[in-house]
């Protein structure tokens, strides 16, 4: 499998870490439930799905990857950054 | 028998060689199996289960039969297939799967008993009783399972891994393959052009054909000749690809040593890795046997292999052939064998419009029912419409038709396509992104349309890289309509073998549908059809159309099994190249490496670093000795340890104290600078992830200490936080690990010794406890910190990596000046479990702050990571498992970190069970055992008194609950 690093270009996804799926942290203030949710329950898509995946032996950029777990094919990636994963504050 | 002026070996040097031990001739560029054909050896192993006599049925890697183990000692390699293997000077094989030898089986045995053997016989026979499975049914299962050995030996040769990046992978260089390759190769295309073969051409060395108006043989060469001139292409040839994964990833297998004998720095085998932004499949084709009983017999080849044997090393597998076919290119096999002077006795095929032949007898409408013979085959039987008559024959070359090298086409999930005109299977296209089939593999067994599909495939590549193609003209070349007609099975009794390998008949696969293993998924697995290495390469299709007929279905719908990677065996060696022995484990070595060694310092392994463990000095005979004195020397004088193992993480920026807050319980942007403070980091779950001192060397400049277990995982979280969730936050941070060598420097002497080193002197006002700041020492710029592990006054020091060397033995000479000396890390475990400090012992992944005692810091003003988590109900129970101290109660006893505690009067089962214990040491400050633990309602138990128990070291002591901080509980002595 081959993963496109938005800084480094199309590396083999042994330089990888997959953390899993790409969510936006709970707002601040919200309760045990939503946190619950975030953290424990998932979606088993067969389709496609955003996963972060950190290049831990290249450049150590945090990624979402979008990637359709049916086919295999990485639909498209983007630095994490630009994700708005943070929550509202 | 070899055949003069037959086969591409002419003016071939001799070799000598070995098979069971008996001397023998061949030619360079024989096989193994050439050569014994051409020594008249047809009887090369035993069957997998009922030792049957079999020799070589076929001319490539999907051969079955003869398999034998090559070399022998620790060099032996089992299961080499004798269709592949080169053989070369002192070359040495051995039959496998027999004793005392090929020839006499005792084993064979088995073949009498077949009845009992058929199809689910291991999970009819082996049932009950139920205990004599571990003791009696599977250690003779595994003793009798199984073809060639291991040596039990460590493996000494050597296996590569290499990379490599294409345009255009070409896997397979018949004609189409080759096709492919000269129009990319011309168009400029990045080209690897993969062989599993040791000589390229594919079908083509095995046929008498023109290609281009000249002997194929001379094209062949033609275009390796042109191909190797160009600086963009590559040839690999002995390069199996093995399989097909995403992104247009190949893995393949090379066999670099196995064709010579061992060489010096030569790799046995190298495992690739190909990425190609293209491919094209030109695999080609394999022939299938057909089933008639008794169709294993030595001596029963497949036609195409009796050309290849005959047409490519000049080699007759018999004297008095017969032809047994339902297509019409297995006829060339008696064409080719009458014209180099071998008579052919019969062709017989199963079809009534079967073509004639002035050259030799054809019956037509005709079946072969059975053989005889025992070693080799002598006789077979033959069934028309005029009743049965037996033909003396020597050697049956035998054609069901030909299967397409589909494989790696199903390795994305992909389902071949049932084609009628071919009786096989084909290819469904696009199944793996990128990859195109052409000829044989596509079901198109023409030379002529082969070329074509070749090229065609290329240019389809070359428009998707979008490389301008350059003119190629296809040659002329054979273009003869395939004709078959299905045959699979010819119906009688006796056993008919559909996979030789694994030894499983049509009989088998029809006691499969009886039984309702109808899904050919459980067909396969109830007869193990095509699970041996072959995977049943020649006899899957054949299985499938006997389990169709069978259950009254047909072919398409009774569907196929899955190929997975790999096409071809690949060993554990080659994929695992490079990580053998310390190649598994890299090896990290401190600064102060070679100084410890100088000290015969014992060396521990944390994570993949090496530590010292301590220090022995003459006349310390136990690491206790050591250990003790190392303490002492701590507590009364000074010690001086490396500690550069930890993580450091330098971070920087106008908004790094909001990072610090974030990622950790307690708050550091009111740290003031100068300082260090200990902080407390959780997952985002609400347990505790690390801990650590960071301190604050500037405005907006921090570094942070991680433990050395944890280092790896908190650059990760660090960077995750960082670019994930506060990306908006200017803050840089890098891991400076291995750019600082750091040394603790402890005890009540420390700062002597300091100030026997630094330029400029240090006390108490100067350098409080929990300071930090740059200090200059042997002339270069350096950190102090003024923070103890180990209860004491205490510095850890940090200099650039490459003066660590020189600072650890300056501060060891210092040290020992002062009555003080190094101490590794067994000292610093016990003296740091005397003062209750953490690590990844007690920081397992299962506790929370409140476990610690440390909810306190879990900041309230402030969000931080984990924190919503860490109020969940049921963390921070009084019910928890909390952290606490234990020293024995009465006689020392010993105490073991991962026992488990009870109460004195509950039964020692696991529902009564109070805690564990995390880390355990000897005190030699304090005279008694001391450990760190978790009980239920730790801090509540306090003098009470809790049984340890550890079943796997057989210790059983009572223990007194005490408070995890056991020396100097005001740490008046870091302070002071």
């Amino acid at each position: 499998m081959r993963i496109t690093c938005p800084n480094c270009g199309e590396r083999d996804r042994r330089e990888f870490y997959v953390k899993g799926a790409a969510l936006a942290r709970p707002d601040v203030g919200a309760g045990l439930d939503e946190w619950h949710d975030h953290l424990h329950l998932r979606d088993n898509p067969a389709s496609e799905t955003k996963e972060l995946w950190y290049h831990e032996m290249g450049c150590g950029a945090w990624i979402e990857v979008c990637r359709n777990t049916v086919s295999h094919e990485v639909v498209s990636t983007r630095l994490a950054s630009g994700a708005e994963l943070g929550g509202k504050r | 028998m070899r055949i003069a002026g037959k086969g591409l070996m002419q003016g071939a040097k001799p070799v000598t060689f070995s098979f069971n031990g008996r001397h023998m001739m061949g030619l360079e560029g024989d096989t193994l199996a050439s050569a014994l054909l051409a020594n008249g050896v047809h009887l090369v192993g035993r069957s997998f289960k009922y030792h049957r006599p079999r020799g070589i049925l076929t001319a490539g890697s999907e051969e079955p039969n003869a398999l034998v183990t090559i070399g022998s000692g620790a060099q032996q390699d089992p299961n080499i297939r004798a269709t592949q293997q080169e053989i070369f000077e002192g070359l040495e094989a051995r039959s496998q799967n027999c004793w005392p030898s090929v020839d006499y089986d005792v084993q064979a045995v088995n073949d009498l008993a077949a009845p009992f053997f058929g199809a689910g016989f291991y999970y009819k026979t082996f049932m009950w009783p139920s205990a004599f499975w571990e003791k009696l049914y599977e250690p003779i299962i595994r003793k009798a399972a199984g073809l060639g050995a291991l040596s039990r030996q460590a493996d000494p040769d050597a296996c590569e891994k290499a990379y490599a990046f294409c345009d255009l992978l070409v896997i397979g260089a018949g004609p189409a393959g080759l096709m492919a390759a000269l129009v990319a190769g011309r168009a400029g295309a990045d080209v690897i052009l993969a062989e599993e073969d040791a000589h390229m051409g594919g079908r083509l060395l095995s046929e008498v054909e023109e290609v281009d108006g000249k002997p194929a043989a001379d094209w062949i060469a033609q275009m390796l000749e042109e191909l190797d001139n160009m600086d963009n292409v590559r040839l690999m040839t002995r390069t199996a690809v093995t399989g097909a994964y995403d992104q247009g990833t190949y893995g393949a297998l090379e066999r670099v040593g196995h064709h010579h004998s061992r060489r010096a720095g030569l790799p046995r085998e190298c495992f690739w890795r190909i990425v190609a932004k293209r491919a094209v499949l030109a695999a080609g084709a394999i022939e299938r046997p057909v089933a008639f009983a008794n169709n294993d017999r030595p001596g029963i080849m497949t036609a195409g292999a009796v050309r290849s044997y005959l047409n490519r090393w000049g080699v007759a597998p018999g004297q008095n052939v017969t032809v047994f076919a339902n297509n019409d290119q297995a006829h060339r096999t008696a064409r080719d064998l009458v014209d180099a002077g071998v008579h052919v006795a019969m062709v017989i095929d199963s079809r009534h419009d079967a073509p004639d032949s002035n050259l030799y007898p054809v019956m037509k409408g005709a079946q072969v029912c059975s053989s005889s013979g025992r070693k080799r085959v002598e006789s077979i039987t033959v069934r028309s419409v005029a009743g049965e008559e037996k033909i003396q024959t020597d050697c049956l070359a035998m054609s069901g038709g030909w299967n397409p090298s589909l494989h790696l086409t199903c390795h994305l999930n992909g389902r071949p396509q049932w084609n009628r005109d071919i009786a096989g299977f084909v290819p469904a296209p696009g199944t793996v992104p990128g990859l195109t089939c052409a000829g044989a593999c596509n079901g198109e067994f023409s030379t002529a349309g082969a070329l074509r599909e070749g090229a065609a495939a290329a240019v389809e590549a070359l428009v998707e890289l979008e490389i301008k193609q350059s003119e190629v003209t296809l040659p002329q070349a054979e273009n003869d309509l395939y004709r078959v007609t299905a045959l699979w099975a010819v119906p009688g009794k006796g056993r008919a073998w559909l996979d030789f390998q694994n030894d499983v008949t049509v009989k088998d696969v029809k006691q499969a549908a009886t039984e309702n293993f109808r899904s050919v998924e459980h067909m396969k697995r109830y007869t193990t059809q095509g699970m041996a290495t072959d995977q049943g390469k020649n006899s899957n299709v054949a299985a499938l159309a006997v389990l169709a007929d069978a259950t009254g279905r047909g072919i398409p719908e009774t569907g196929t099994t899955t190929f997975r990677p790999p096409f071809a065996p690949v060993s554990i060696a080659a994929m695992g190249a490079g990580a053998a022995g310390q190649g598994c484990k890299p090896q990290r070595f401190l600064t102060s490496h070679r100084a410890s060694r100088e000290m015969r310092a014992e060396q521990i392994e944390v994570g993949l670093w090496y530590r010292a463990s301590y220090f022995p000095k003459t006349g310390e005979n136990t690491w206790r000795q050591s250990c003790d004195r190392e303490i002492g020397l701590v507590r009364n004088h000074v010690g001086v340890c490396d500690v550069s193992t930890l993580g450091k993480i330098d971070i920087q920026g106008p908004d790094a104290a909001k990072l610090l807050d974030f990622v950790y319980t307690n708050t550091f942007s009111t740290l003031k600078q100068g300082k260090v403070c200990y902080g407390l980091m959780l997952r985002e779950d609400g347990f505790v992830m690390d801990d650590g001192t960071t301190a604050r060397l500037g405005e907006n400049h921090y570094v942070m200490t991680t433990t050395t277990a944890a280092a790896g995982q908190v650059m990760a979280h660090l960077e995750f936080v960082r670019q994930a969730l506060r990306p908006e936050w200017d803050v840089q941070i890098t891991s400076v690990t291995e750019q600082w060598a750091q040394f603790a420097v402890a005890g009540p002497n420390s700062r002597d010794l300091l100030n026997g080193l630094l330029k400029e002197q240090i006390d108490d006002t100067s350098w409080p406890f929990m300071a930090c700041g740059e200090v200059e020492v042997l002339g270069v710029q350096g950190r102090l910190f003024r923070i103890s592990f180990s209860g004491e006054l205490a510095y850890e020091i940090a200099i650039p990596a490459r003066y660590g060397d020189a600072l650890f033995r300056a501060l060891i000479e210092q040290a020992k000046a002062l009555g003080g000396g190094a101490y590794g890390m067994e000292a610093l475990n016990v003296l740091r479990i005397e003062k209750g400090f953490l690590t990844h012992a007690e920081l397992n992944g299962t506790v929370t702050a409140f476990d610690l005692g440390m909810q306190g810091m879990m900041s309230k003003k402030k969000d931080f990571i984990g924190k919503a988590m860490s109020t969940r109900p049921g963390l921070m129970d009084d019910g928890r498992e909390q952290l606490v101290g234990l020293k024995p109660v009465g006689p020392v006893k010993q105490m073991t970190a991962g026992a488990h505690l009870f109460n004195p009067d509950d039964p020692v089962e696991r529902i009564y069970d109070q805690g564990y214990v995390t880390s355990a040491g000897f005190s030699p400050t304090l005279g008694h055992s001391v450990a760190l633990a978790f009980l239920k309602n730790g801090p509540d138990r306090i003098g009470d008194e809790v049984r340890l128990v550890d079943h796997m070291r057989g210790i059983d002591a009572l223990c007194e609950v005490v408070d995890p901080v056991f020396f100097d509980p005001d740490g008046g002595r870091s302070r002071g």
